[in-house]
């Protein structure tokens, strides 16, 4: 063992030198995935390490570094694997934690600004004959409310979930391709700030309603540039979330510990994943449709001019193909926060783990045949209406189910209502409204009464921000001592959670009300004397309720991150949960797992914790700070950080704003693009070492050795950390 | 060997991560082959792409790119095998006859525009180019990576370890000849009207 233990290093080593051969663009992927290979195979390593046996690894540094043909390296080993500081640091980093905050944050801020974007709104139809906005600057706002929320907000927040915790969840040390990861967060930011500089430099945000319906979008109808950054900057977000799903899936699928099977998934990783796949399929559709628009509004093409005979269906078709499915692509990662929390403050498994998967995949599918639904008077014809408005009451079925388990694995459990529980709870009953207001838009008769008018408005507000974002919030407060280290403040928590609830109905509610006594969406302004007053004026207030409540939730962060040295910390597990990220220590070290659990049945670390004795009951059979590893590790191998990637990225704006005003632009942005990505695939995943072709034999022999010790160290492994978690591999139902 | 990680599919990442990009790229063909089908016969009153399509033309420059799948088996198996002259040969031929398939776009491409179908002639014509030219640009990647290939061969650092990343390259290689030949026969062998 320790002979091994000495020999890996340098079998690493000479793993990342033959990549150092490095190939041209084909392979920036391959080189990346070296930096897995690297991850994979310490991961093998390091399993053969017991908790205790730090000493070991200690021998491996000095092995490392007496080793002859060792060269140093600086930044590919992190000896003490605590991250760098400072600004260079997140700049270059490829940890999926990292990247997973850089996401969240500027989730958040963007939330701040498509929040404003509301508030005028809100505040332009508080009362009759509004004059905050001009109607032109109206559409631009509600615009870019939509889309910023959308695209900035809500999928990146799910972004920032699904990088810091799939990886946990499954017991891998990083994503399959760190770097990778990297540009996708440093792309889909570049196209973020792209998109709102419209403002400044576009004349103004885009103004045809976030699904942009052609023929509105064209040249004609909307002749500044606000258009144009919509169509190339969706595009620059679009290639971000590509990349970053592409990413996502092949972790999820080729990156699980030893033992974690697909079925034994945390839910959070299931719909993740399948969000994933969404993305994957639904963005070259909404691709095309915005290559297209491009094409048309800069280079003169046909494809949505009436006149030249197009049809502007077309857009209709390829936006909501696209756009159903992106409804999921919201939902799910909520779906799936909640269903880690509410089993936690059951203190039961979520029940009916298969319905709640097959039921995710059911959705990820028939999400694919309703997209009609929201053209029902388009003109699409009888026949395609009644299908759809078919298929779209029967997707509420899996939607059903959902529920019916997250109120079932509430049943009879031990409830606590923590700030996180209570956002969990929260987005079932609101996200339970919203899909039945749904439900009503199903029948194609009321959908014509319906559409476009507040009621709409108010149901898909029920949905994203009642199913989507309290849900994240559930997130939030759930992971926040597992991301930081310091627990949320759970009073101010509270005054959070029951001011956003209470207004959110008031805000959204009377829009069901208004909507059926005929107000138009998208309307600048409204006079007196249609009945419209009052519940507007109610909205208005609620919407300043939110803001209120989403304030008091940054107080909170700032307070609680004040009062953290003088509390206890909260420890690895502060919630007795279920799930792998929660037997290591809050905040996770860079490597993650000191040894990759070896993974022997659903919810793995609950198991690790507790055990039924003879009459059935459940008893704690270690503490959590016993079972949870010390996060001590030392001289684990980690890919090394690189500016490559946020090097490319600045290139898709350039491009952007080149191919609007001047293509030698768009030149300069492609040659920056192109030699970033030239110079990162020569650039290999770890930082460069010695070449010696015939050392590689020994490294694959060696690889394969650690790969046997590692099944025979799965016995010893689940002997030492958890002396029962053989024999519990049945569900614990009570508590 | 970096084929032989350990993975929990036990296929490497790089070749997984292929695979789902490339099921991402056919719906991103699909998208334009759709388009291009509703609006083949839009010709805004003027003459449709259909009407001056040089069959025979086409057909070759089919037949080249076709040929080119042939050569990239031919150069994986090479490289595979450790035999870096033969890999470098058919690595190089390989994309020279994507670079002729493109030369033969880019000399069709000049001929409709002379016979007055131009990109923004039409609906018809918009996304004829449209879908067309996605797939020639496709194809440029393509060959970007197969010289990319070739001169990290010629340097003499491209050996039987590298045969995965040949695999991959490939792979994206043969998905856009296989798109090809589904256009080909879409658009070109199946009459308008
Ligand atoms: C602070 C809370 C929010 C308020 C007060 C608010 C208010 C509104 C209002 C009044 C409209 C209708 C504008 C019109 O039709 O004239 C609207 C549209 C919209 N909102 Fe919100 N919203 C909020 C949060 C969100 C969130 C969190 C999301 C998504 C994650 C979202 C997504 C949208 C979308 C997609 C539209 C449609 C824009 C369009 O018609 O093109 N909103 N919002
Ligand atoms: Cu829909």
């Amino acid at each position: 063992m320790t002979n091994k233990h000495t020999d890996q290093p340098t079998g690493e080593v000479e793993n990342t030198a033959t990549n150092a051969a490095g190939v041209g663009i084909g392979t920036s992927t391959a080189a990346d995935s070296t930096a897995a290979a690297d991850v994979n195979a310490t991961a093998t390593g390091s399993s053969t390490t017991d908790n205790d046996s730090a000493t070991d690894t200690v021998s491996d540094n000095s092995a490392n570094t007496t080793g002859k043909d060792v060269v140093e390296r600086p930044l590919g080993v992190f000896t003490r694997p605590e991250g760098g500081r400072g600004w260079r640091d997140w700049l270059s980093t490829v940890d999926h934690k990292k990247i997973g905050i850089l996401y969240g944050v500027s989730a958040m801020f963007f939330f701040l600004v498509g929040g404003v974007e509301a508030l005028l709104i809100r505040l332009q139809l508080a009362a009759p004959n509004g004059s905050v906005l001009s109607a032109d600057v109206y559409n631009q706002v509600y615009t870019m409310h939509g889309v910023t929320m959308v695209f900035l907000f809500i999928m990146p927040l799910a972004a920032a979930f699904a990088n810091y915790f799939i990886p946990l969840q499954i017991g891998a040390r990083d994503v399959a391709f760190p770097r990778l990861n990297a540009l996708s967060f440093w792309i889909w930011l570049s196209g973020a700030i792209f998109l709102n500089t419209s403002w400044i430099v576009g004349g103004g945000g885009a103004d045809c309603g976030w699904f942009c319906y052609s023929p509105n979008s064209g040249v004609a109808f909307s002749p500044s540039h606000g258009v144009d950054f919509y169509a190339v900057g969706l595009q620059i977000l679009g290639i971000a979330s590509l990349v970053s799903a592409v990413n996502l899936i092949v972790t999820c699928l080729n990156m699980r510990a030893p033992g974690m099977t697909l079925m034994r998934m945390p839910i959070l990783t299931w719909m993740l994943l399948i969000t994933q796949f969404l993305l994957l399929f639904a963005l070259p559709v909404i691709t095309v449709a915005l290559f297209l628009l491009m094409f048309d509004r800069l280079f003169g093409a046909q494809f949505f001019n009436p006149d030249a005979g197009a049809d502007p269906l077309l857009w209709q078709h390829l936006f909501w193909i696209f756009g159903h499915p992106e409804v999921y692509i919201i939902i799910l990662p909520s779906f799936g926060i909640i269903s880690e929390v509410i089993p936690a403050f059951s203190r039961k498994p979520i029940f009916g783990y298969q319905f709640m998967v097959a039921s995710g995949i059911a959705i990820g599918f028939m999400g694919w045949g309703v997209w009609a639904h929201h053209m029902f008077v388009s003109g699409i014809g009888p026949l395609s209406v009644a299908a759809f408005s078919l298929s779209t009451m029967f997707i509420a079925v899996p939607t059903g189910v959902k529920v019916l388990n997250w109120l079932a694995t509430m049943w009879d459990g031990k409830l606590r209502f923590t700030v996180a529980m209570k956002f969990a709870v929260a987005t079932v009953a609101m996200f339970t409204i919203g899909g039945l207001s749904g439900v009503t838009h199903s029948v194609a008769p009321a959908n014509t009464q319906q559409t476009d008018t507040y009621y709409i408005v108010a149901h898909f507000h029920y949905v994203i921000f009642g199913g989507g974002v309290l849900g994240m919030f559930a997130g939030i407060y759930y992971w926040w001592p597992k991301i930081w280290g310091y627990l949320l403040n759970e009073r101010l928590g509270n005054w959070h959670f029951w001011i956003m609830l209470v207004g959110f109905n008031l805000t959204f509610g009377p829009m069901h009300i208004l909507g059926l006594q005929g107000m138009s969406r998208r309307i600048d302004t409204y006079a007196t004397g249609y009945g419209f007053e009052a519940w507007n004026m109610v909205s208005t207030v609620g919407s300043f309720l939110i803001a209120f409540a989403v304030l008091l939730f940054l107080l909170n962060v700032w307070k609680s991150k004040r009062g953290s040295p003088y509390l206890q910390p909260p420890g690895p597990d502060p919630w007795d949960a279920r799930t792998l990220e929660w037997m290591i220590p809050s905040p996770p070290p860079v490597h993650n797992f000191d040894t990759i659990p070896s993974v022997h049945t659903r919810d793995e670390w609950w198991h690790r914790k507790y055990a039924e004795n003879e009459q059935g009951e459940v008893v704690s059979v270690v503490t959590a700070e016993e079972a949870a590893q010390t996060g001590d590790a030392k001289g684990v191998h980690l890919p090394s950080p690189s500016f490559w990637p946020l090097a490319v990225a600045v290139g898709f704006p350039l491009i952007g704003y080149g191919i609007i005003f001047n293509l030698w632009l768009a030149l300069v942005g492609g040659l920056i693009v192109l030699t970033s990505l030239y110079s990162w695939a020569m650039e290999p995943a770890d930082n460069p070492d010695t070449q010696h072709d015939d050392h590689d034999h020994l490294q694959h022999d060696d690889d394969n050795a650690h790969t046997e010790d590692h099944d025979n160290q799965d016995s010893q492994d689940s002997a030492s950390e958890s002396p029962d978690d053989n024999k519990d591999n049945k569900q614990l139902t009570v508590a | 060997m970096m084929t032989e990680q350990q993975t929990s599919t036990n296929l490497s990442n790089t070749k997984l991560a292929m695979w789902v990009f490339l099921g991402s790229e056919c719906l991103l063909f699909g998208g334009l082959i759709s388009t291009y089908l509703l609006y083949k016969t839009r010709g805004n009153g003027r003459t449709l792409p259909a009407e001056v399509f040089d069959i025979p033309f086409t057909s070759v420059s089919s037949f080249v790119l076709l040929m080119s799948s042939l050569t990239m088996v031919l150069a994986l198996s090479a490289v595979s095998q450790d035999n870096r002259e033969a890999g470098r040969v058919w690595l190089l031929a390989t994309a020279l006859l994507g670079a002729l398939f493109i030369g033969g776009q880019v000399y069709e491409f000049t001929a409709f525009v002379r016979e007055g179908v131009g990109f923004t002639t039409s609906p018809a014509s918009s996304a004829f180019f449209a879908l067309t030219g996605f797939h020639g640009v496709h194809v440029s990647l393509g060959i970007i990576m197969l010289m990319s290939l070739f001169i990290i061969s010629v340097k003499g650092n491209l050996t039987q370890r590298n045969a995965e990343t040949v695999e991959v390259v490939g792979l994206y290689w043969h998905f856009v000849d296989i798109v090809w030949v589904f256009i080909f026969t879409v658009i070109y062998l199946i009459p308008v009207e």
